[in-house]
């Protein structure tokens, strides 16, 4: 029984094959529930994004992601897209890094399995540290929250009967599909009043009015929901790093598996922000 | 997993972020491009772009699923009970973008009601008290 399981799986030398003889799917326990434990995590995921689909397909119109995140760090404006592709590709460079983590792993080589777990960690936190920011940006600069949006778009062309003292001046004219934010002063919401350009209510003096209330609602609990899986990977893989410097995965000799099976969970981290990339900022 | 070298792992590992990093660069720039940011007065239908960041997307999926969870080197069992339920995704998307757009037509019937008179099922003579006279 001991030697069949040494020649079948050079991984797992000393772990019992879930005691009936075989593994099922040549895959240990842990692995395959994790395997699983991903895919309903995905249906739920599928869900909060479908959500989102149906009620952006229900409203006449949808705030524009290149208007709405257009900041960056160091009071940079007009910078479409800039700051979610920095938190991309630091999502991905962590999702490298684990990779290193399991393939160290699998030559029992422990001080790497420690270095590019250390990687993937700084990884996740700069990720979360990055959506603080955006968070914070979007809820105290700009006074977004799950019940108001302040982004919309126009649905006809106009002008402006009134400024903001910024950007927007008496008489700026704007094209139907122009994107604009209303700005809140001293705990006061101040939409714009403009002029009606074009269509049957041509000549009529018209406030801008508050962009789909959904918007706020499905932007911070479906990226929160995604932020809370990052947070509770990075806390495993604090734990899981701190074991295997420990050497308490060397002893199992079995390839550093838990670190494997983390990675997947990681990757599927990684793997769901690519679709919330895909919905929130790019269509 | 042991079927490879390290060394040759190592490879592809590097291979597929590269090849993930230029998508991303590829699909902002397109996005960006599409809306006009990148030359001035220059469009391309929302429709295209999206089409193309989807499929995009599911490249990146697949690059994800396959090579960094090593779904590649696992065995065909555990490959199907993991992707096939994902594909009741496929219905649940239609259906519910469908719906998505049901309720649109809704909401423009409410803000519009003269476009189209609306009857309710007593109205139109479809139901009937319960001693039988017609409403």
């Amino acid at each position: 029984m001991e030697s069949d399981t040494i020649t079948k799986h050079p991984h797992t030398k000393t772990a019992p094959s879930w005691n009936g003889g075989s593994e099922p799917f040549k895959a240990s326990y842990g692995k395959l529930m994790m395997w699983y434990f991903l895919l309903s995590d995905a249906f739920t995921f599928s869900g909060f994004l479908i959500a989102y689909g149906a009620l952006r397909f229900s409203m006449p119109s949808w705030p524009v992601p290149d208007f709405v995140f257009s900041t960056f760090p160091g009071g940079f404006h007009h910078k479409p897209l800039l700051f979610v592709t920095l938190m991309t590709f630091i999502l991905l460079a962590s999702s490298f890094t684990m990779v290193r983590a399991v393939q160290e792993g699998h030559r029992e080589n422990r001080m790497g399995v420690v270095k590019w777990m250390i990687w993937t960690i700084i990884g996740g936190a700069a990720f979360l540290g990055c959506q603080a920011w955006e968070w914070n940006t979007l809820m105290g600069k700009e006074h977004m929250t799950i019940r108001v949006n302040p982004f919309g778009k126009h649905m006809v062309a106009g002008t402006y009967v009134e400024g903001d003292g910024h950007e927007i001046k008496e008489g700026t004219s704007f094209k139907a599909g122009a994107s604009y934010m209303i700005h809140k002063h001293d705990g006061e919401w101040k939409p714009l009043k403009f002029k009606v350009d074009e269509g049957p209510e041509a000549g009529k003096v018209k406030e801008q009015s508050f962009g789909p209330k959904a918007f706020g609602a499905l932007f911070f609990f479906i990226t929160g929901f995604h932020g809370f899986h990052v947070l509770t990977g990075v806390i495993f893989l604090l734990i899981i790093c701190v074991n295997s410097f420990t050497g308490l995965y060397s002893a199992r000799k079995n390839g550093y598996e838990m670190v494997e099976k983390i990675g997947l969970y990681w990757h599927f981290v990684d793997l769901v922000w690519v679709f919330v990339f895909l919905l929130f900022y790019l269509l | 997993m042991g079927h490879l070298s390290y060394e040759s792992s190592k490879k592809i590992a590097t291979k597929t972020i590269s090849i993930l990093a230029f998508i991303t660069i590829f699909e902002v720039l397109f996005a960006l491009l599409g809306k006009g940011y990148l030359i001035e007065g220059f469009h391309i239908s929302g429709w295209i772009t999206g089409f193309m960041m989807v499929v995009l997307s599911l490249v990146k999926a697949y690059l994800i699923v396959y090579e960094f969870m090593h779904m590649k080197y696992e065995v065909p069992g555990l490959v199907k009970t993991v992707l096939l339920p994902t594909l009741l995704l496929v219905w649940a998307i239609i259906a519910f973008l469908a719906e998505g757009k049901t309720w649109f037509n809704y909401r423009e019937r409410v803000k519009n009601p003269t476009v189209e008179e609306v009857k309710t099922p007593v109205q139109q003579g479809l139901i009937y008290q319960s001693l039988g006279q017609k409403l």
